[in-house]
């Protein structure tokens, strides 16, 4: 649905419902701490960025022409390569176990947070470092053309 | 509830890679067909995702929160890229009116 939704309005309607039912797989798997940044970050940020910046393009009418043919046809069956080839190496696989929970209280903000800030303190500053530039940079690229003197 | 929690301590770690995969794959393929460069970027925010699912599942199935603080790293750098990778789209759309990606084939170099 994502991908051969014609209007690209509703392709992001339909990632939203995608992330939608991610967000509720995190919480059957009890991984509470990851559902709600999950439905904050993707659902609440990332996707109401897409729109936004669709509909500030406002390009609804003109249609993309689509790829010819052979292009999309050799697209799905690479796609569909890469499916079956992982999904046949699974079936050498056998009878999986089934997910357990063996520490209930695994996914919980209590018990991520420490092990973020024991074990990965180090990469969480980069990744603040990181979060910095790339909003530095953002600013950056949109705001070029309005400030030439600048 | 309780028949809930039941039933889900049953489902296989096989369904998840599966289900990984095949969105995986959704992702692969809407890469490949797609001309509208933002909906090439949806496509990746969806392979990301489903890599996402995958190293929960593991997670959970292994008893180890690491796979976890992967996962809000791996958000944390999605969120970074959609930021400069929109704020390129918006620079490309101003420069050529079009966001379809054949026309960044006339890029020089």
């Amino acid at each position: 649905m994502v991908i051969s939704a014609k209007n690209p309005v509703h392709s992001i309607l339909y990632l939203i419902l995608t992330f939608f039912t991610f967000t509720i797989h995190y919480i059957l798997l009890n991984a509470q701490f990851l559902a709600i940044v999950n439905f904050i970050v993707y659902m609440g940020a990332i996707l109401v960025l897409f729109l936004y910046t669709l509909m500030l393009m406002n390009l609804n009418k003109e249609s993309e022409q689509p790829k010819s043919n052979l292009v999309k046809i050799a697209a799905v069956i690479g796609g569909g390569c890469f499916l079956v080839t992982i999904v046949a190496a699974l079936k050498t696989f056998g009878h999986s176990a089934p997910v357990l929970l063996k520490e209930t209280n695994l996914g919980l903000v209590k018990n991520l947070g420490k092990t973020l800030f024991n074990e990965y303190l180090l990469p969480f500053e980069v990744s603040s470092v990181l979060l910095l530039s790339a909003m530095v940079g953002a600013v950056l690229l949109a705001s070029k053309d309005s400030k030439p003197t600048a | 509830m309780e028949h809930l929690t039941q039933t889900i301590q049953t489902v296989p770690l096989n369904a998840y890679i599966t289900l990984s995969t095949v969105i995986f794959a959704i992702g692969v393929i809407g890469v490949l067909v797609r001309r509208n460069a933002i909906v090439i970027f949806m496509s990746v925010e969806l392979m990301l995702n489903a890599v996402n699912l995958l190293l929960t599942a593991f997670s959970v199935y292994l008893g180890d929160a690491s796979g976890q603080v992967f996962v809000f790293f791996i958000m944390a750098l999605a969120a970074a890229e959609v930021a400069i990778g929109l704020a390129i789209i918006v620079m490309i759309y101003r420069n050529t009116n079009s966001i379809d990606i054949n026309v960044l084939s006339r890029l020089k170099w």
